[in-house]
């Protein structure tokens, strides 16, 4: 599990950022963005995956969340 | 020199690699590269933020340096001590150039070293004591400082010591802020993570400390962020972002103050110049207090010019109208630098390496003088930096990431930069190879280069550099043939 930061990017999108490893990198996909669930599997554009816990709503942006990283590290 | 393809730029990569021996060349071929601005991952070419190989001369600082060289020394009424044996804070002492206005021992405390002198016995015994005795003695000889923070060197990790229930007790004692930051040098990789750790000591001790005091803010209050004042460009800075309307209420760290950082959640935009060592806080703060941050580069016409626009869109049409009356009143000074320099220096070729925001930053100030930055790298640069950087450079241009000595030398002696734009270990030995070098750390005794006065003052260091004639003088006379006599005499 790892500590990370989702910010909305300039422009448009979501920035996936781990400040462990000052990791930043744009959101190619979220599995769930809807007004009643948010979250789930994180595609991130330089091929890595993250898995977030659901949320109820679209939380108020940027957050820090707990993430579990899918498959091996990248780079 | 004419510029290089990327075939020549990779053959010139893998011929200063063959000396290493095979190991080693791999990991090093890592971080070499040669640019192709149209990557968005620069992490595809280039790997950064590595342990340095064992053997190789690297020029990258420890944790130490970067929390209490970087991003706490510049504070200028927080007495910063070096907690340990006393060549850490000797030896980096008042280096950097942190201009700021303050009697020095009276109420400014920015080039004077406080350490607690470790000795045997304290390793043996634990220096916990010692420091306690130290706070007492700082709160009574500098009774108009306005907090202590303690930072901690090699030794104060590998025995232990309990810091922070010292500095609390301590703190309670004098009744003032004493941060205990656990910056030992040997945490992380390079300096990178001693700005981390500052920044996450900064948002743990002090930046919620005035969380709910009466809001005095106005909808133009701004901090700047990550300027530490070097040779006055936190100062050169402010200036212009006054003239546009806004209220600067913070600078960190240059000249900055304690009570300054603590009223920085107040503001309405963060500034960030330096994104390497400060974008931690400017992160927390984004998400905590819902402050936006923004990166600027104050460095030559064309960027300030973009980042003044940049700014004043987050605020309302006066600001806006007074940003264009600010770029218009300054435009002709620009203008009569750039008429003045760039004949004299058009056309020559730059080579970077330096650490933080500089290697992309100053690219535009050079190109504004019509040169040209044919290779950079950072330090201790991250994966982040390299995205930003690869957009700035040229096509097939030279990136380098925490260079050894043998490449930067190598390279240079391949590719013949005009100027080279390095730290001070590097300066002698381009110089004696004729190469004149600016060093791009600490502005080279001169300064500010941030802003409108910065670059007057860039532009002429530059020419200064590049015009001497004593890079005419390389060759004695007893070694000159009789060709180069002729020429001088028909000249």
């Amino acid at each position: 599990m790892a500590n990370i930061m989702i910010r909305q990017a300039d422009g448009g999108g979501l920035t996936f950022y781990l400040p462990k490893r000052d990791l930043e990198a744009p959101i190619s996909s979220i599995e769930f963005d809807t007004p009643e669930k948010w979250g789930g599997e994180l595609k991130l554009d330089n091929g890595g995956a993250y898995y977030i816990d659901p949320i109820a709503r679209p939380p108020r942006l940027p957050v820090s969340l707990r993430a579990r990283r899918l498959g091996a590290a990248e780079d | 020199m004419t510029t290089l393809s990327r075939a020549e730029t990779e053959a010139l990569i893998a011929e200063v690699l063959e000396v290493y021996p095979e190991k080693a060349r791999k990991d090093r071929a890592k971080h070499l590269t040669a640019n192709d601005p149209g990557i968005e991952q620069s992490k595809k070419c280039i790997t950064s933020n590595r342990k340095s190989l064992p053997g190789v001369m690297t020029i990258r600082g420890c944790a130490y340096a970067g929390s209490k060289g970087v991003v706490w020394g510049p504070i200028k009424d927080m007495i910063h001590i070096s907690h340990g044996p006393v060549g850490c804070g000797q030896y980096s002492r008042a280096g950097r150039r942190n201009y700021y206005v303050g009697t020095t021992g009276v109420d400014a405390f920015g080039t004077m070293n406080f350490t607690s002198d470790f000795q045997e016995k304290d390793i043996v015994f634990g220096g916990d004591k010692k420091l306690a005795k130290l706070l007492d003695e700082v709160e009574q000889l500098f009774p108009l400082h306005r907090g202590i923070s303690v930072q901690s060197e090699c030794p104060i990790g590998l025995i232990g010591d309990d810091i922070e229930s010292v500095s609390k007790k301590g703190a309670a004692a004098i009744g003032k802020p004493i941060v205990p930051v656990r910056c030992e040098g040997f945490r992380g990789v390079s300096q990178s993570l001693g700005h981390h750790i500052a920044n996450d000591a900064i948002r743990d001790w002090v930046l919620d400390k005035r969380d709910g005091s009466p809001d005095t803010s106005t909808p133009y209050d701004v901090a700047i962020i990550g300027d530490y004042n070097i040779g006055g460009d936190a100062w050169a800075t402010r200036i212009l972002l006054e003239e546009m309307g806004l209220r600067v209420v913070a600078q960190w760290s240059g000249d900055g103050t304690l009570a300054e950082m603590m009223n920085t959640p107040k503001v309405k935009l963060n500034l960030l110049h330096c994104y390497r060592s400060m974008n931690y806080i400017s992160r927390h703060m984004e998400e905590k207090y819902g402050i936006p941050w923004m990166e600027y580069n104050f460095f030559g016409p064309t960027k300030i010019v973009e980042s003044l626009r940049r700014i004043a869109a987050f605020f309302d049409d006066q600001v806006k109208e007074k940003t264009e009356a600010v770029i218009a009143r300054y435009q002709p000074m620009m203008d009569a630098i750039v008429a003045r320099y760039k004949p004299r220096l058009q056309g020559k070729k730059v080579m970077l390496y330096v650490g933080g925001l500089r290697p992309r930053h100053v690219i535009g100030a050079y190109e504004d003088l019509g040169m040209e930055v044919i290779g950079t790298g950072y330090e201790f640069g991250h994966n982040d930096d390299y995205d930003r950087t690869t957009k700035e450079m040229g096509d097939a241009t030279l990136i380098y990431d925490d260079a050894t000595g043998f490449e930067l030398e190598e390279f240079v002696k391949k590719l013949k930069p005009d100027l080279v734009g390095s730290g001070i270990k590097e300066k002698y030995i381009f110089q004696k190879m004729g190469i004149p070098l600016r060093q791009m750390h600490s502005w080279d005794y001169s300064g500010p280069y941030h802003g409108y006065d910065g670059f007057a003052i860039f532009a002429r260091d530059m020419d200064i550099a590049l015009s001497s004639p004593v890079w005419g003088k390389l060759v004695p006379p007893w070694k000159k043939t009789v060709a180069e006599e002729e020429v001088k005499e028909a000249a």
